[in-house]
């Protein structure tokens, strides 16, 4: 895993940019298109992934999961949570919404829940996120993400059967079959 | 009657909770056992609490169901990866060990080893949905079939006092949606607030798909007191709950508590859909039948 330790980080991107961004910025044929070719090359492939790891860094403390959760989280980091809780706070929240294990920081979870709710976003926070693949640190998110390869990695909801909804992911890991 | 089978039926349900010892033995779980068996319908068995190590939930559920008082194992994400956590449901329930409560757990910071590395390769959410898989789909994470599958009822934690206060029923539709059928909460000091949460717990309809069992403490000591005020996580003790245990002489302070606690679950037991309590004693189990005695519990009687 990284070497960097699980810390909250507050977002230097105001909330309504990072959604304008993600909405600029979501998977098209143009994109998917570039994605790969920046995969299929042996130097931009490391040159895009360095550039994401120092923007992302700077932005959001990224600590290169490579399963970005940041479009769902009001673009706050779940894995700077010291748990590195993928699903919503744990039960140690302070009063004053400080995490648990740093009280001088806030709680990321506190921070995602008002800036998604800021937007109208709430409902994302409802989303049911998947055991992450622990073999993904440190590859490229955005490459995933335009690729299609990040859409297993949350769903509306648990059973795994009868669910049409358009925010259905497939589960080929959690009860898919 | 199992506990499973007692929330199925509506019945009022009490459980309490052991902590296991510091040592190679499970006698003062058996002895523990023992002195609640006739009060209570099941009997959680804590998984390194605090982050400090004790002998393992899973040995300490066993000597609980051998004394005859049905155990429910605590699971935390905090020490074992996927691999360790689904071989342990297995092991459970191979054992009869047919209760799990799972939960995030306390950082190791906290503990006797903060020095140790932390897992949560899962969250609480995300293993419960693991276990309700295995049982439901009989089959591991990997797709890898179980022979036979375990069969196991499934808990969960909640703490309605924490922030984001607003977001924490839906936590628990989360939860429930994940696969818990019952909910123990964190100790329940401020009834008003539980009582706003339990309206958004009714709203979403969770209390009809989850048993929700209510946390409820007795105070022992001004210490003890002081303790679950400042050190315990995402506990919150009201100003007036404090000074109204701080009023009287310390040599008191455990009977005023006990009081408080009775008071507490006669209060809880008249909130729709609050389906029992859960007691939080920490160490002080002795006190539990003096404290359902008075709150009108009596075991045959409920």
């Amino acid at each position: 895993m990284t070497a960097k330790p699980p810390i909250p980080a507050h977002p230097r991107v105001g909330t309504r940019l990072a959604y304008g961004l993600q909405r600029a910025l979501r998977p098209r044929r143009l994109l998917h298109w570039l994605s790969a070719r920046i995969e299929a090359s042996r130097l931009a492939r490391p040159l895009f992934t360095t550039t994401e790891r120092l923007t992302k860094d700077t932005l959001f403390g990224c600590r290169m999961c490579g399963q970005c959760a940041l479009p769902v989280t009001g673009y706050v980091c779940p894995m700077g949570c010291p748990k590195e809780l993928r699903n919503g706070p744990c039960g140690g929240v302070g009063a004053d919404g400080g995490c648990e294990v740093y009280p001088e920081k806030r709680c990321v979870w506190v921070e995602a829940f008002e800036r998604a709710a800021s937007q109208g976003r709430s409902a994302d926070l409802r989303l049911l996120h998947l055991p992450i693949d622990h073999r993904r640190w440190g590859e490229s998110s955005w490459l995933n993400y335009w690729q299609g390869r990040d859409e297993e990695l949350w769903t509306r909801e648990a059973g795994g059967v009868g669910d049409t909804g358009d925010n259905r992911r497939h589960q080929p890991v959690l009860g898919g079959s | 009657m199992s506990l499973r089978d007692r929330l199925r039926a509506g019945s009022f349900a009490v459980t309490a909770e052991i902590s296991p010892p510091r040592g190679a033995s499970t006698d003062p779980v058996t002895a523990t056992a023992a002195l609640l068996r006739d009060w209570v319908d099941a009997v959680n068995v804590t998984d390194n609490q605090g982050s400090n190590v004790r002998l393992a939930s899973w040995a300490g559920s066993l000597a609980a169901l051998h004394a005859g008082l049905e155990p429910v194992m605590q699971m935390t994400c905090r020490d074992r990866n996927r691999i360790a956590l689904q071989s342990d449901l297995l092991g459970a329930s191979a054992l009869g060990i047919r209760n799990i409560l799972v939960m995030t757990g306390d950082h190791p910071k906290f503990g006797d080893h903060p020095e140790a590395r932390p897992v949560f390769d899962l969250d609480s959410i995300q293993l419960l949905w693991t276990l309700r898989h295995m049982r439901d789909q009989g089959a591991l994470l990997s797709g890898r079939p179980l022979n036979p599958p375990p069969d196991c009822f499934l808990g969960a934690v909640e703490n309605p006092f924490a922030p984001p206060a607003s977001f924490r029923a839906e936590r628990l539709g989360k939860k429930v949606d994940a696969g818990a059928q019952f909910v123990q909460t964190q100790y329940v000091f401020d009834v008003t607030v539980f009582t706003r949460w339990m309206a958004q717990v009714r709203d979403l309809g969770l209390h009809e798909r989850c048993s929700i069992l209510a946390g409820v403490g007795a105070v022992r000591s001004r210490r003890g007191l002081d303790f679950i005020r400042d050190k315990v996580p995402g506990v919150e003790v009201p100003d007036d709950v404090y000074r109204r245990l701080r009023a009287v002489p310390a040599d008191q302070t455990a009977a005023e508590g006990a009081r408080l606690a009775a008071e507490t679950i006669k209060e809880l037991s008249a909130i729709e859909g609050v389906a029992g309590v859960h007691l939080l004693m920490a160490g002080n189990e002795q006190a539990v039948p003096g404290i359902l005695d008075e709150a009108g519990l009596v075991r045959d009687g409920r």
